[in-house]
């Protein structure tokens, strides 16, 4: 089977690695990654623990695809309970780093506790050993990377890191791998800075660790189901070509981008951010921002963009360690950096997101963020010598500082830092901040999308699109076409969308591969890869068990059905242009169906039955 | 007909599956260390170029080892290492030019790439890209020679 069938423990208040025994029966329970961490977090933290106190674990895992080659068999999650929501955090990551963690022989890794000084764990087969980091402490992403490289004179480690944001406790930070993929959101960096670790390491090179079950069967459904990516419209041409940046003017024309700070939802500068854009030669030098395109581990898909800046833009004239390829934007990158605060610059949108790679946040939180804060600054909330510059809608100057400001952890970026639910709370308008549960938005309105907002609102993990993306059905009609302004039909599509989401995210694989993938192209990987009885019903019940598990880790951390709610701009206030103009979220037509098709109580609580059938 | 494999680095987006098809014909392992074909990431320039043994007709490899375990399978022009015979001295790894004979610590002999014993090697099968191809060993430069071609401007209804 492919699991490794041991986890790593280490517990940095003792400074001990600790191999042990995978808990076996979770793992046929909760399969892998976000499923199993969250089994183990569980069991093993008190739900009422501060995000950044010294109680709080954080748990790096893979799952059972995860190292294999299942197309987009990379991923790793990071589980923990998250400082920007005080909910349950999981983010995961591809690039290469979660394979690597599979080679050296470990399904996941724990730490526990809190190191007195900072450290980094460097992992070899099973030499696992927390070395001083006092050099690397203050470092970026990228350069903790390459010193520990050098250091250890070995160019094939795999590091994930986290950035000065994660030192600095900002509060969207992430944590980084392979330069530039990343557990962006929920804070993942944070908890991992509050601990005084730096950097994972690992180097693995085992032949042992793992096999498929059914070695034969395993090929020839590997095989297939990549033919079935290559085939698709979106996975075997859209994304390849424009990344998931084809959305930008898509989602626009729909008339669900939000725009500064969700006060419109179509923006005029939408093309000139978008992914036809960053195909397109320069003004300026005659140079097309994108370069290449980028594949995680195994992926056939290859979404990942390489950009290349305008080495004269204003942004990174002087500063030649940007002048060479990185990861350039993606749709929600692009949107929240850009649309968001109104700003059409595709070049500081990009130095923008290479400084989200370089010093480890969240490009979403950040965007939103600063709209927020660009909206208290026309409102007369924020003075500019507050800030220490001009916040106006659109100012790529503005952006580019305030980035920079974010990441270095100095003035007005201390406040950035802790997202715009902070932000919004210091300045007097908490209602201008637009998250839910203390997450901001992605890029898609929840009013020109009628099954995103119930999306939104339910997430576990605070407002999100990667857990359910109601955007296949509402816009690209997959797996059947629904009318994105209506409420009828979208509790119990959404909820096959949400446990289909969790097994995907437990197996090891990419959620994009669902554009082309059902659940039983999934299944029929999954089935030879581990033996036993994994049909789809029990897939997908399965899935629905690590939903219900987060929700009652949630319950008992202090969240209610109160908090599966939106902002009240999505809520009153209409749609201001285009095909969706005049809309409202109704969230009210839709959440008490849904709490009925999950098998939950009126309040939004899993009902003894429900728990009983799923066994949790 | 003999064949070689052809890389094109401008497809190649570094997803390893031919890494981990290549572990996994030789030793049922999806453990890239042990694949005989490699991707090299070029970050600044964004780039990734996949990289194994070019078979050269007079293998240095094969002249350098002093136990004659490296020899030419002369159906597909592979030099391929006699597990059975090879000590481990490592002076092919020395020999060779490119740096594509490997010394594997775990076994205490080397290995290189055999082009899978001829049929379709496994890491062209496995590229989603066509980054990896399998082509006529004469042909070669075929692809980009009929790119070239196709700029000349000697059609008149062009002009």
């Amino acid at each position: 089977m492919t699991w490794t069938k041991k986890i790593l423990r280490v517990n940095l208040t003792a400074g001990t690695c600790q191999a042990e025994p995978l808990n076996l029966e979770w793992a046929r329970q909760y399969l892998g990654q976000r499923g199993l961490a969250t089994k183990y977090l569980v069991e093993e933290t008190d739900p009422k623990v501060l995000p950044l106190a010294e109680g709080n674990k954080l748990i790096f895992a893979t799952g059972p695809l995860t190292g294999t080659s299942a197309s987009t068999g990379g991923r790793y999650s990071v589980v923990t309970k998250g400082p920007l929501t005080g909910a349950i955090a999981c983010s995961n990551s591809g690039g290469y780093f979660g394979a690597e963690m599979k080679f050296a022989g470990y399904d996941m890794i724990i730490f526990e506790g809190k190191s007195e000084k900072p450290v980094y764990l460097l992992l070899e087969n099973d030499d696992a050993r927390l070395l001083d980091a006092a050099h690397l402490w203050g470092r970026t992403c990228w350069d903790t990377e390459e010193l520990i490289k050098h250091t250890h004179q070995d160019p094939q480690l795999r590091v994930a890191s986290i950035g000065r944001a994660g030192e600095n406790g900002v509060l969207f930070a992430g944590i980084v791998n392979d330069l530039h993929r990343a557990a962006g959101r929920s804070g993942v960096g944070a908890v991992m800075g509050s601990k005084n670790l730096k950097a994972v390491a690992i180097r693995g090179t085992r032949t042992d660790a793992y096999a498929p079950a059914d070695p034969e069967g395993f090929f020839k459904a590997v095989a297939a189901a990549k033919a079935v990516l290559a085939g698709n419209g979106v996975t075997g041409q859209g994304l390849p070509t424009y990344g998931t940046q084809v959305l930008m003017n898509v989602i626009n024309e729909v008339g669900a981008l939000p725009t500064r700070n969700h006060r419109d939802i179509q923006f005029e500068g939408a093309h000139a951010i978008s992914g036809e854009a960053m195909h397109a030669p320069r003004d300026t030098d005659g140079k097309p921002n994108l370069i290449n395109r980028n594949a995680c581990f195994a992926c056939t898909i290859g979404c990942g963009r390489i950009s290349k800046m305008d080495t004269s833009h204003f942004s990174v004239k002087d500063k030649p360690t940007y002048h060479g390829a990185s990861g350039g934007v993606e749709y929600e990158a692009a949107w929240a950096l850009g649309a968001a605060c109104g700003v059409s610059d595709l070049e500081a949108l990009t130095y923008a997101n290479f400084l989200c790679n370089e010093d480890g946040f969240d490009p979403i939180t950040l965007g939103t963020t600063i709209g927020a804060a660009m909206e208290l600054y026309e409102l007369g909330l924020l003075k500019k010598e507050e800030v220490g510059l001009e916040l106006t809608w659109g100012s790529a100057e503005a952006l580019v500082k305030l980035s920079e400001m974010t990441a270095q952890g100095v003035g007005f970026g201390k406040i950035i830092g802790l997202g715009s639910r902070v932000l919004c709370s210091t300045y007097g308008r908490p209602d201008l901040s637009m998250s839910v549960k203390g997450q901001e938005f992605p890029a898609y309105d929840g009013r020109g999308l009628q099954g995103m907002a119930l999306e939104y609102a339910t997430s576990n993990r605070g407002a999100c699109h990667v857990r359910g993306y109601m955007v296949s059905p509402e816009v690209l009609g997959i797996p059947v076409k629904m009318d994105p302004g209506a409420t009828e039909g979208k509790a119990p599509m959404l909820k096959a969308f949400q446990d289909l989401t969790a097994v995907v995210d437990s197996a090891g694989i990419c959620l994009f591969t669902t554009f082309a993938w059902g659940g039983p192209d999934i299944q029929s990987m999954i089935q030879p890869a581990l033996g036993g009885d994994y049909s789809l019903e029990n897939l997908m019940l399965l899935g629905e068990r690590v939903w219900n598990l987060e929700r009652t880790f949630n319950l008992a951390a202090g969240l209610t059905g109160k908090d599966d709610t939106l902002p009240p701009r999505l809520l009153t206030e209409p749609a201001k242009t285009g095909p969706m103009k005049g809309r409202v979220a109704e969230l009210g037509k839709m959440l008490p169906e849904y709490y009925q098709v999950r098998g939950w109580t009126p309040e939004g609580v899993p009902t003894p039955e429900t728990v009983a059938r799923l066994g949790l | 007909m003999q064949k070689s494999l052809k890389m094109d680095p401008n497809k190649c987006t570094g997803c390893l599956q031919c890494e981990m098809a290549c572990a996994f014909e030789h030793h049922r392992t999806f453990t890239i260390s042990r694949s005989r074909i490699k991707v090299f990431s070029f970050e600044a320039e964004g780039r990734k170029v996949p990289y194994t043994c070019t078979q050269c007709d007079e293998a240095w490899c094969l002249h350098a080892c002093p136990v004659e375990a490296i020899v030419l399978d002369p159906k597909t022009g592979a030099k391929k290492v006699l597990e059975d015979l090879c000590v481990g001295c490592k002076v092919c790894t020395i020999a060779c030019p490119f740096g594509t004979v490997n010394y594997v610590a775990a076994t205490g002999k080397v290995q290189k790439c055999d082009l899978c014993d001829g049929g379709e090697p496994a890491c062209a099968g496995a590229c989603p890209t066509g980054a990896i191809t399998y082509v006529d060993a004469d042909w070669t430069g075929l692809d980009r020679m009929r790119q070239w071609a196709g700029k000349t401007d000697n059609n008149p209804a062009a002009v």
